[in-house]
């Protein structure tokens, strides 16, 4: 449960019986084509903690998403992870095309046995196929999905979708779910509603969530820990001593101001013009 | 017609047509998901080029057939990203191939047409009525192969289609099963090309996989029904060129295909999947109540 942030910025937390987390970086980097991404990045994550990962574009936030998959190999530093049937992932998404017509339900049934060979037969494994629909049933429901999983997936709006693709990741009961910026492309209420969820399952059913965010502000008040990455380094902690002024600045190299907004936004300004492609980046 | 249904040219051309069909059935359905419909397109000229290649060469039509779409249908794969070509590299290909099909038309014309005079008839419209019976034997065999391995791939095919990123996390190796299909793919094009010949192979792997897709949204009922409208269709065809000897079988089994599909158009989709979600509501509930009580 302690974060190693780079910088003397050290967090300690009382010692309490914590079970082995569900997921820890220690010193880890990624390469890639000769250049370092990112490097000394310290995370742990235990089950129901729900971390948000940060930063501006490019610094490799997704490819942090990919290292946990096991995708990307991690160049140095030791990696624990959980199997690859308790992992749960959301990918970077395109919303399905409305000429898709398949329905939302074949679509998370997949989740569960997309990657058995041949078809379903009728009449075989029967028990074994009606746990497997009550299981995708169930899962529909607890993400709010029921009145419309039998509508062909690409019928469905861009919230309804990501309730859908939620459940595929979930249907397998994972220990870790991993999300690469699900609330982009949804509109404001679409975007707490979904990050309410996400605080649901992650505090109900005690599921680890690591999930990469363009803006801290629609989960902030759900999060248990940020990792922001910027200038190839990481620092990970509390929100409250991460967005910080002082933090930012020293992680970047340059003055960083953080402001809260009379509603209890953070915006951050002054961020260096390298990293300064996609505007205020939390 | 009822002539036709005896001569052993007709029995054929139903025996191998009905296994050909059945694998394009199956095939077109998830080449028409994946949106690869264009590389059917190709692999149909590939096809006239690889057998006039074979003819001017002097080897056997087939070879030339299956190595050419198989050949470059594994091509598209790995010049476009992960087993998805995509349209640029698929049009380039595509016109240079062609052009190369009437060279080798040309060379086979000027040099070897005694016995075989239209050949470049036969490959581009199709010949299904002059299969013999070991050509029969084979066209089954191979197609009903074509069949099996598609049934095979076929879940985690539509996992990786509708979610690559999601079923390669899951360990379903996409890059491969991409490849598999596009090699399936050029199997089933020169099958096809048998059957209906190489300009009309794309109706029938598009076509009923299309009319499938309209007239249902669960993935496992739309193959089977892909298939199955595939072999109908194919068995009308000929039926109507049996009776109406001016058709010739391409033809009518197109102009079924095509008829099919564009009824299937006219079926409102929308209407059909809400009363769908209705009936399958009340029987959620229904069943939930049964399970409240059993406690």
């Amino acid at each position: 449960m302690t974060t190693a942030p780079i910088d003397h910025a050290t967090v300690t937390e009382p010692p309490a019986p914590v079970p082995a987390p569900v997921l820890e970086l220690r010193g880890a980097a990624v390469r890639t084509g000769g250049r370092t991404l990112w490097s000394d990045v310290d995370l742990t994550v235990g089950a129901g903690e729900f971390t948000a990962v940060l930063g501006p574009n490019g610094v490799g936030k997704s490819t942090l998403v990919k290292t946990l998959l096991g995708a990307v190999p991690s160049a140095a530093g030791t990696i624990r992870v959980p199997a690859r049937t308790d992992v749960g992932y959301l990918p970077q998404r395109r919303s399905f095309d409305a000429a898709v017509r398949i329905r939302g339900i074949d679509v998370v049934r997949l989740g569960l046995d997309g990657h058995r060979w041949g078809l379903p037969i009728p009449g075989v494994h029967r028990a074994r196929r009606r746990a497997e629909r009550r299981r995708v049933d169930e899962v529909i429901e607890s993400v709010g999905a029921t009145g419309y999983a039998h509508r062909p997936i690409g019928r469905c709006s861009g919230g309804e979708q990501q309730r859908l693709l939620l459940a595929q990741a979930l249907v397998t009961r994972p220990r870790l779910l991993l999300l690469d910026e699900p609330l982009d492309s949804l509109d404001l209420p679409n975007q707490s509603a979904i990050a309410a969820l996400l605080g649901r399952i992650c505090r109900e059913d005690g599921v680890a969530v690591v999930m990469v965010a363009h803006d801290v502000n629609p989960i902030l008040h759900h999060l248990d820990r940020v990792v922001y990455l910027a200038q190839g380094r990481a620092v990970a902690g509390p929100p409250a001593e991460v967005i910080t002024s002082e933090t930012l600045t020293r992680l970047y190299g340059a003055p960083v101001e953080v402001l809260r907004t009379a509603d209890g936004r953070l915006v951050v300004v002054g961020v260096p013009e390298d990293c300064r492609s996609c505007g205020p980046c939390c | 017609m009822i002539t036709a249904l005896h001569q052993p040219f007709f029995q054929h051309a139903l025996l191998a047509g009905t296994a050909i069909a059945l694998a394009s059935g199956l095939v077109g359905y998830f080449l028409v998901l994946r949106a690869q419909t264009f590389t059917g397109d190709a692999l149909g000229h590939v096809a006239f080029t690889g057998a006039m290649a074979a003819l001017a060469g002097g080897f056997d039509l087939r070879l030339g057939l299956f190595a050419g779409t198989v050949g470059v249908a594994l091509l598209l794969g790995v010049l476009g990203r992960r087993g998805r070509p995509d349209d640029v590299v698929i049009g380039t290909l595509f016109s240079w191939i062609l052009g190369l099909g009437t060279f080798f038309l040309t060379l086979y014309t000027t040099h070897r047409s005694t016995t075989q005079g239209n050949a470049g008839i036969s490959v581009l419209f199709g010949s299904v009525y002059g299969l013999d019976g070991a050509r029969t034997t084979a066209a089954v065999l191979i197609a009903l192969a074509v069949s099996a391995a598609v049934v095979l791939i076929a879940r985690p095919m539509l996992f990786a289609t509708l979610d690559d990123a999601v079923a390669a996390a899951r360990g379903v190796r996409t890059g491969a099963l991409g490849l598999g299909f596009l090699a399936l793919v050029g199997v089933c094009a020169a099958e096809a090309t048998q059957a209906v010949g190489s300009l009309l192979l794309l109706g029938l792997l598009a076509a009923p996989a299309g009319t499938a897709l309209r007239l249902t949204d669960r993935p496992y009922r739309a193959l089977g029904l892909s298939a199955a409208l595939a072999v109908l269709e194919l068995w009308s065809g000929l039926m109507l060129s049996a009776a109406v000897p001016r058709l010739p079988p391409s033809f009518a089994i197109m102009a079924v295909a095509a008829a099919c599909y564009a009824g299937a158009s006219l079926v409102r989709p929308r209407s059909r999947s809400t009363r769908t979600t209705v009936a399958r509501s009340t029987v959620t509930r229904i069943a939930t109540v049964t399970r409240t009580t059993e406690e």
